[in-house]
């Protein structure tokens, strides 16, 4: 017994004894509560007692015309939000690394990766003030460009857009820190060289520090689609309101309206469960290309 | 490296600036517009006369928030959750960073352990099923419900455990042969050398809490309980214009609705405001410690 004590690997599973019990009670324990989504739920009968309902609850989801509607959304907020949140960044980075000033640059970068910090919840309240009707921005196009005042955040034209760009906003300067990082670890003697070879700014941009980075952006681009179902819940959820349901609801809103504010249990959870399955299949696939071809790892 | 100076080089460079600066302006224009709103007085602000500056600079609105009753109560439930969250996180982060970070020869357990939690990170129940397991296990309006369910952070765990196996393999074994058991060796040996990583992931915690409003959402009606992000979300994205009471509409015409959620939006990103200085030091070198193997 005392031999036994001294094992370190006995105190290895008493320091992971904490965290695993808190996985077992929030994380894996609910997994159980999926069976929801094959019962009809009698709350008298609780999960288990209830009548199996086998797979009518993805019948009728996969029935409703609201279904494509939503994953229309979802699918087009999040692409948008992928491609932007891969093109701006790049853009961004390659800009900011042809400044020599090394104040200027420092102050830059700063100030663009601040808005990451803000919650949804502070974004959402500064943004429904400048969109709004007699808002700065209203005024600017007005004032400016001679555009009527717009309705952005209640017009199904507009939404989308605008929870596209919002997100470019308060994320591109963040995304930009890994390309950063990349451009930095670029071999300095490849642009010496060119300069020898006479090739000017726009040439090494090009032929070296472009390819320098390519296979850092699609790394990241490999890795973002594993969020294609994931449109951001914060975000829709902290801005949308019921004019723009059409253009703005996303699975995540959706379930959250119809689980927890109608009560829709078993609906809900059907949704839910075919969303964590696709997505946990699309983590292991991105995650599994990803260390195949950049070797990347996570631990 | 000689500098190239042609016209269209230098040109060049000056329209970068001015790009950048640009660029600089339109990230934190919105943020100061909402601190210049909630300092204007309200008849201007409601006319969308004010811009980056104050007009007819008052804090009316800061007066009206500091003597809101919930505004308080709320601003202290979320110092205390970020505190006590961040706190417990933090060592559970550590406990489980140091036995996943041992080579599977020296913890023959350790890969079942690493699966099963990158797992739960992966592959999540969904809303409805968690919702069910928080209420039957009787945690709903309790301060706990707050900060237990989240302890677990996968990821930070990973960040932890990546840093403690770049440091030298030698301290550990000489340690061991001084007679250190395994608690020893990660409260005084890795702990000391980690603090980069420690200071990294327990800066983010305290922004991610501190920002977390949906928890409090769904498991909490106890006003007491209800921290500020959560308080903001009702009262500046759901309020409803037609049911203003009575006694509001005094309130509405003296202080308008936005200066005065102006002056909340403020105050509630005040301390992400205050701590950001330090945080920016950190957070590079944080994002690049996760990218780093071996």
């Amino acid at each position: 017994m005392a031999k036994l004590w001294q094992r370190e690997s006995l105190h290895f599973h008493f320091m992971l004894l904490p965290a695993l019990a808190l996985v077992i009670i929030f994380n894996i324990y609910p997994m159980s509560g999926i069976i929801l989504a094959f019962k009809d739920f009698a709350p008298t009968k609780g999960i288990w007692g209830s009548p199996w309902a086998g797979w009518d609850h993805f019948k009728f989801v996969l029935a409703n015309p609201e279904s494509a509607k939503i994953l229309r959304n979802t699918l087009i907020i999040s692409f948008g939000k992928i491609i932007t949140l891969i093109i701006v960044p790049v853009v961004f980075a390659l800009l900011l690394n042809e400044i020599r000033l090394r104040w200027f640059k420092r102050t830059v970068q700063t100030v663009v990766y601040l808005p990451h910090f803000l919650s949804w919840v502070v974004v959402a309240g500064i943004l429904k003030d400048i969109l709004s009707l007699d808002g700065p921005v209203n005024w600017v196009f007005h004032h400016w460009f001679g555009f009527e005042p717009q309705m952005f955040l209640g017009s199904n034209h507009w939404f989308r857009s605008i929870i596209i760009s919002t997100n470019v906003w308060k994320e591109f300067g963040f995304s930009t820190i890994i390309y950063l990082a990349a451009l930095t670890s670029i071999n300095p003697s490849l642009y010496e060289a060119a300069e020898i070879d006479g090739a000017g700014r726009f040439k090494k941009l090009l032929h070296i520090t472009l390819p320098g980075i390519a296979m850092t952006i699609a790394l990241l681009a490999t890795l973002s689609l594993n969020g294609v179902l994931n449109a951001g819940f914060d975000q829709v959820f902290n801005m949308y309101n019921a004019l723009v349901l059409d253009s703005g609801d996303i699975i995540d809103t959706y379930v959250y309206r119809s689980g927890l504010q109608s009560a829709q249990y078993e609906v809900a959870t059907a949704i839910g469960l075919a969303n964590s399955a696709v997505s946990f299949l699309l983590v292991v696939f991105t995650y599994s290309m990803a260390s195949k071809f950049a070797n990347y790892r996570i631990f | 490296m000689v500098q190239n100076k042609s016209f269209g080089s230098r040109s060049f460079d000056v329209l970068l600036l001015l790009f950048m600066a640009a660029v600089s302006i339109i990230s934190v224009a919105p943020i100061i517009h909402t601190i210049a709103l909630s300092f204007s007085q309200a008849s201007l602000a409601a006319a969308g006369q004010v811009f980056l500056w104050p007009k007819g600079f008052n804090t009316g609105a800061y007066d009206k928030v500091f003597s809101d009753h919930q505004f308080f109560v709320s601003f202290w439930a979320s110092i205390k959750r970020t505190f006590v969250y961040s706190g417990l996180s933090l060592f559970i982060t550590v406990m489980m960073a140091y036995p996943l970070s041992r080579e599977s020869k020296d913890f023959k357990s350790r890969n079942v352990y690493m699966w099963v939690f990158v797992f739960v990170m992966m592959f999540n129940a969904g809303l409805v099923p968690t919702y069910l397991t928080i209420k039957s296990l009787g945690m709903m309006n309790h301060f706990w419900v707050l900060v237990i369910p989240g302890l677990v952070n996968v990821y930070n765990a990973i960040l932890v455990l990546n840093f403690f196996r770049n440091l030298p393999k030698e301290l550990d074994e000489s340690a061991g042969m001084d007679g250190a058991g395994a608690w020893r060796k990660l409260f005084q040996i890795y702990l000391p050398l980690s603090h980069p990583v420690l200071a990294t992931i327990t800066l983010f915690n305290i922004v991610n809490t501190w920002n977390e409003y949906f928890a409090a959402m769904i498991y909490v009606t106890k006003s007491s309980l209800i921290p500020l992000q959560t308080y903001l979300q009702q009262v500046v994205l759901t309020i409803d214009p037609t049911k203003v009471t009575t006694e509001n509409v005094g309130l509405l015409t003296q202080v308008s609705g936005e200066t005065l959620n102006s002056a909340k939006i403020a105050v509630t990103m005040l301390p992400i405001l205050l701590i950001y200085p330090v945080l920016q030091r950190y957070f590079i070198t944080g994002i690049t410690l996760g990218s780093v193997k071996e």
